[in-house]
């Protein structure tokens, strides 16, 4: 059935296999803005009951903004206060990290049929394309040496938890949600202040610098 | 038969048109006239009354070259279904024959050129092969997702009437071996993103660089053959993108050309908006083709 949904979820991941083989910060920031774009009207597509509809809508809503506006606009200012343009070296390098990636995403569709579920299945790509947007996450944050872009990896992770949630998110009261959005929120805040530290610090943000002492 | 013979009557004559419509899309971005649309039928007729000049270093596998390529091309030709009409010679398996009936072409390619022993041609020799290395499984694997989405062994069932079927089941999947074949097809002729067709400086040619000793009939056969190769590999990303099926065989063929002359608009476009890679990015460009097909692959399988 390749519904809208079923197109929306390859898409993502395809999305997380494009920030992993992009050198250029200012595209990486812009594809996983778009990536939280995609992943906004998931809820609405998604949804079963027609008792939640405000909160439904709510969730996307806050998500397109949240995801694809604010997150994003205040990374790609945190860019350009720091001046940096592009990830040079990356501890694993591109096509590295791209077949790395690849081969998350082929375990995460091959295995997410033999994890049990509490519950069904909302959709067949639910579960795969979050634990391989997770992963895709975990890859950014651990094998990139700027900054700005462990905070995009953690940024897509969240994307990942974002997409597992919406299984959950007929028992999911609007508070957790509200929680995780505002957990990411103050996270890449927190982030935009130690980034700005590192940058007045060692005028660069490479943060191998933050393991050499000093007096 | 019939139908399948008109087709590839046309794929031998068309193909040229196809390169002049490349063309012409990229002038017009450049804001130029450009060459007419038939200038290739000229040059290969200009090409074909002049006499060849053979290098004192070469032997016959630098005559051979230009020759086993083309017919390896035009035999690859005879497998391949153009618009869903079934092609001339069809069996189980004859996807395989297809993809490496094209790598013998450039085999030969690659050794007419290091038979020059310039080191220039070397060099270009051992580009095309690399890179050619890394688009190869990239389109095995979209054709493995194409066989396994139509459940067709050979060319002829698996761009035929149960691709529009298969488009209703795996329509993602299907997209996305679309989008890695674009990548490959880019790759293997030799356009932009990765070669620069009109570039004759030496150290950022890859496979124009293997075909600067070839002169007269010799390059006219060359030409011949990239544009034959350009015709196979947008005849099979226009069938898989517009895979359904149409009931009258004359229409059928007649919205098949229009595919090919979007996919001409498509390439020439291409060349004109997106920068040429570096060299060292182009592997990164191949691997992500492989990875999406790959991808694609395991959507079907699950």
């Amino acid at each position: 059935m390749p519904s809208l949904t079923s197109f929306l979820f390859v898409l993502v991941v395809v999305l997380d296999l494009l920030v992993l083989a992009s050198s250029r910060l200012r595209g990486a920031i812009r594809t996983v803005a778009l990536q939280g774009a995609l992943l906004s009207p998931l809820p609405v597509l998604l949804a079963t009951g027609a008792h939640q509809t405000i909160h439904v809508i709510a969730l996307a809503l806050g998500a397109l903004v949240v995801k694809g506006l604010v997150i994003p606009g205040m990374m790609l200012r945190a860019m350009r206060e720091a001046s940096i343009a592009r990830e040079l070296e990356p501890i694993v390098g591109f096509v590295p990290s791209l077949v790395a990636g690849a081969i998350g995403v082929v375990a995460a569709f091959t295995l997410s049929g033999a994890l049990p579920l509490p519950i069904a299945e909302r959709h067949a790509l639910l579960v795969p394309t979050a634990l391989a947007t997770v992963w895709t996450g975990l890859l950014l944050v651990v094998t990139r040496r700027k900054a700005v872009a462990q905070v995009l990896g953690f940024v897509v992770l969240e994307n990942g938890v974002f997409v597992f949630g919406l299984l959950l998110s007929d028992f999911m009261p609007v508070m957790v949600e509200a929680g995780v959005l505002l957990d990411l929120f103050a996270a890449v805040f927190v982030m935009g202040i130690v980034m700005f530290q590192i940058n007045r610090e060692f005028s660069s943000l490479d943060t191998r610098r933050l393991s050499s002492l000093r007096d | 038969m019939i139908r399948a013979a008109i087709s590839f009557v046309a794929f031998l004559a068309l193909s040229p048109l196809l390169l002049g419509v490349v063309n012409r899309v990229k002038a017009l971005f450049a804001g130029r006239t450009g060459p007419p649309l038939l200038q290739l039928y000229f040059d290969l007729h200009r090409l074909l009354g002049k006499g060849a000049v053979y290098g004192v270093a070469t032997t016959w596998v630098f005559r051979a070259g230009p020759v086993i390529g083309l017919a390896a091309v035009i035999a690859a030709g005879l497998v391949m279904s153009f618009g869903g009409a079934p092609a001339l010679v069809a069996f189980p398996g004859d996807f395989v024959l297809f993809a490496y009936l094209l790598g013998l072409a450039r085999f030969f390619t690659a050794l007419a050129a290091l038979d020059t022993g310039s080191s220039f041609e070397g060099m270009g020799a051992a580009r095309e092969v690399t890179f050619s290395s890394f688009a190869e499984p990239a389109l095995f694997l979209c054709l493995v997702v194409m066989a396994r989405a139509s459940g067709a062994l050979s060319l002829s069932g698996m761009l035929g009437d149960e691709l529009a079927a298969a488009w209703h089941v795996q329509g993602p999947a299907l997209l996305l071996a679309a989008v890695a074949l674009l990548g490959v097809a880019l790759a293997e002729n030799a356009r932009i993103p990765v070669d620069d067709p009109n570039t004759h400086l030496e150290l950022t040619m890859i496979h124009e660089v293997m075909v600067l000793d070839h002169s007269g009939p010799d390059l006219a056969l060359v030409q011949y053959g990239a544009a034959l190769k350009l015709f196979l590999f947008g005849a099979l990303v226009v069938r898989l993108t517009l895979g359904f099926p149409i009931a009258s065989p004359a229409l059928s063929l007649l919205a098949f050309l229009g595919g090919m002359l979007g996919f001409g608009v498509a390439i020439g476009t291409v060349e004109s908006t997106v920068a040429r890679l570096r060299l060292v990015r182009i592997p990164q460009l191949l691997v992500g083709a492989t990875v999406l097909s790959a991808f694609a692959l395991v959507l079907l399988l699950r």
